[in-house]
């Protein structure tokens, strides 16, 4: 009697669960969201909470920086690259000139190359920086977004003091950079660098080791090592898989041969791991820009009230209108968020021919209908996040 | 003259024949009260969102509103008004009527919890009503709101308020459950469902108060407190428990669509729940209105002071945590509910039970 009444209620539940109709919801997260990061859109298939397909869909920001590239001399070309990754604004600078000295076979002075280093150091911290503030905001946490942009605030005083201008910075140029240090200049950097990482370890007490914050992160979209090369990952997204792949070690360009500095790894593959991968990259920084400052302290002081403008120390001879003989060159830097290429041709004449730009953000973004299904919705603004994707370079 | 002899001067006033007069004294208390709460609540939020910005803008190294007012202090209303001249949109997805019905759902059961919350000591008249099954009215009337919720979040027509709407349904149903479990800890110690008779229970001194009282439970009355407290965060959608309002993840979750006065009313319901789970909080385990150590003042409008005094406290703790703690996913919040708070609160249930049982 007992089997047959329970036999009853099994084939109702059955029936009944026939008649439910269920089916997989397709929500278009983006172009306007708040944690897409600018106007990334990605084509969720969501089974109630669980993302099934995330399909992004690019070119909201296209604004032709190739071909615009074309249509200029190549010191024209220059205030272009400002705008490819706003957040690292610098280094877009220094690869398109890097690009430039190679195809003119130009030897850039030795305190430029200084210069440079430290400059691209500070704009990393600036970036990683928004990173984390940015992803906390991500994972619902408010405060620490305010802590990073304070301390950003700082850097981008400094650059304003070095080249006037806070975002779009124009400030390196084919041959060197385009003012020297201002006097005093220095000790500022020197005591903001003591600053910092006091503030580093606030931020991982607060953030990166926050027990709610783990909780979220740790195995979360994992990215195996063989997965993180296949898709070509690099930057901190590579790093966190294990494989120590950094530009600046690996075909040391400038002059990182000559600065001590660790490449951070960790063996944990998801998105924690590329949160700590970043935050110690950021007191890697702190070391690498304490070795310039103590090295740009032995060359001589400029001397602003000089005819010449800019200063020799820093700018090499270079025409107004450099005209490279055909040739081509590709290339690379470790920006914040990988390994930023360009590759120019040259036909001889006074504009690039072609240029061709890697961007790091999109080449690391193709992994994320990878690693997106099988989590949930929270988990997919986590990971996204956590890519570090800027939409300007990914559409450039 | 208390409020009801006032009440029956107006309704002799009015000419109510003396049949109905008593009706229509009720009636009238009636109106009366709802005034005073609704501008209690009113006033409790103005309050509450001026120093939550302050607080929060601290916090965050920043300074807040400064520019409406004296020191800021008139931007809520600024901010009010301004929700108030908003154009009132109905999607074309939306199921109007529902649509229009949610808010009022969800703001209902937000003002009603206060009908039996002392502001003060009852003798001297600082409570509507003191129901003798206030804490069974309690939880009854607050898990109204998930209706309201779910029927914004399904009414819209969007499909990240759906999503949000689940999240809330699953979410504040699981939380309900623990959350009795510790509403029964104050209760089994004061062997009554009434208020006044909860607070009276807890003596005279903080080291009686329920919060406190380890020299004879044992720690595990603060334990209770602690799983309300968690729950209370969840009931009303705060950080750590925002899911279904997670800016980041569902944009607004299940008000995505509401505009102009009935986000307004979410908004107001969202914070006049704030400060009814701190007020409970201050009745069920802090004391309610009496003083910290015996001999100082409670009586009279001292009374309704300490009650402030506490409720604020309560009221600054959840604005820390707002301040200070990410978001936890909905799986997380499942764990924690059922798998942790559940068993941590029949443990005091249990617990106290017996002690009280021996005893």
């Amino acid at each position: 009697m007992a089997t047959e009444v329970g036999d009853e209620i099994q084939t109702t539940v059955a029936s009944r669960r026939r008649d439910i109709r269920t089916e997989e919801m397709e929500v278009s997260m983006g172009p306007q969201h708040p944690s897409t990061h600018g106007v990334l859109r990605v084509i969720l298939k969501v089974d109630g909470e669980w993302v099934r397909e995330a399909d992004p869909d690019l070119g909201y920001l296209h604004r032709s920086f190739e071909k615009l590239a074309e249509l200029r001399t190549y010191p024209q070309g220059i205030f272009l690259t400002d705008r490819w990754d706003y957040l690292s604004a610098m280094n877009n600078n220094w690869i398109y000139c890097l690009a430039v000295e190679k195809l003119l076979g130009l030897q850039v002075p030795e305190k430029a190359q200084w210069i440079r280093v430290m400059i691209s150091e500070f704009q990393r911290i600036a970036s990683h920086l928004v990173f984390l503030g940015t992803y906390g905001l991500d994972i619902g946490a408010m405060t620490p977004f305010f802590y990073c942009f304070r301390e950003r605030e700082k850097i981008l005083d400094l650059f304003e003091e070095l080249c006037g201008a806070r975002l779009t910075y124009n400030y390196y140029r084919i041959g060197g950079v385009a003012r020297d240090v201002p006097t005093g200049w220095l000790d500022k950097a020197e005591a903001l660098l003591d600053y910092l990482a006091n503030r580093f370890d606030e931020l991982d007490d607060l953030l990166t080791f926050n027990k709610i914050f783990v909780a979220r992160t740790v195995g979360i979209g994992v990215i195996p090592p063989e997965m993180a090369m296949d898709y070509g990952l690099t930057g901190p997204m590579i790093r966190a898989s294990g494989i120590p792949y950094d530009v600046r070690k690996a075909q040391p360009y400038s002059i990182y041969d000559q600065v001590e500095f660790e490449v951070v790894t960790h063996d944990g593959c998801d998105c924690w791991a590329r949160v700590w991968v970043r935050s110690q990259e950021m007191r890697q920084c702190l070391r690498i820009i304490r070795q310039c400052i103590a090295k740009l302290r032995t060359f001589p002081e400029p001397d602003f009230d000089a005819p010449y403008d800019p200063s020799p120390h820093v700018m090499a001879k270079v025409p107004p209108k450099p005209k490279p003989k055909p040739n081509d060159a590709y290339v690379a830097i470790e920006s914040p968020r990988g390994e930023l290429g360009v590759y120019m041709v040259s036909d001889g004449g006074e504009k690039p021919y072609r240029m061709k730009i890697r961007g790091p953000s999109f080449v690391n973004l193709s992994v994320l209908p990878a690693i997106a299904p099988g989590h949930k919705v929270a988990d997919l603004v986590a990971i996204v996040g956590n890519i570090d994707i800027v939409m300007g370079e990914v559409d450039r | 003259m208390t409020l009801t002899e006032l009440c029956q001067i107006v309704a002799q006033w009015l000419g109510v024949p003396d049949a109905y007069r008593g009706t229509a004294t009720q009636i009238l208390l009636a109106l009366v009260d709802a005034f005073i709460i609704f501008t209690f609540v009113m006033v409790a939020v103005l309050v509450l969102i001026y120093v939550l910005r302050k607080l929060v803008g601290f916090i965050q190294a920043r300074l807040g509103p400064r520019y409406t007012g004296p020191r800021g202090v008139l931007q809520t209303v600024a901010d009010a008004i301004k929700l108030l001249g908003k154009e009132d949109i109905v999607p074309y997805a939306a199921d109007r009527w529902t649509f229009n019905i949610a808010p009022f759902i969800v703001f209902l059961p937000a003002f009603l919890v206060y009908i039996v919350l002392p502001f003060g000591d009852p003798q001297n008249g600082f409570q509507v009503r003191d129901l003798n099954i206030g804490v069974l009215y309690l939880v009854a009337i607050s898990s109204v709101t998930v209706i309201g919720i779910v029927t914004a979040g399904w009414a819209s027509g969007n499909k990240w308020a759906v999503l949000g709407a689940m999240r809330a349904g699953a979410q504040l149903l699981s939380y309900e459950v623990p959350m009795t479990l510790a509403f029964l800890v104050p209760v089994l110690l004061a062997g009554s469902l009434q208020l006044s008779d909860i607070v009276k229970a807890q003596g005279e001194g903080i080291w009686q108060w329920n919060l406190l009282r380890w020299h004879d439970y044992f720690g595990l009355t603060t334990l209770a407190f602690l799983v309300y407290f968690v729950c209370a965060l969840a009931e009303t959608n705060q950080t750590p428990f925002d899911l279904p309002e997670a800016e980041s993840e569902l944009v607004a979750g299940y008000h995505v669509e509401y505009s102009g006065f009935k986000f307004a009313i979410f908004f107001l319901a969202e914070f006049a729940n704030t400060v009814a789970i701190s007020a409970i909080a201050t009745h069920l385990f802090l004391g309610g209105w009496k003083a910290p150590l015996p001999f100082l003042p409670d009586e009279g409008w001292m009374s309704m002071v300490w009650f402030f005094f506490k409720v604020s406290v309560l009221v600054f703790v959840t604005i820390w945590v707002r301040g200070t703690l990410p978001r936890v996913r909905i799986d997380q919040v499942m764990e924690l509910g059922w798998k942790f708070l559940l068993p941590v609160g029949l443990l005091c249930v249990t617990g106290v039970g017996l002690i009280v049982a021996v005893r």
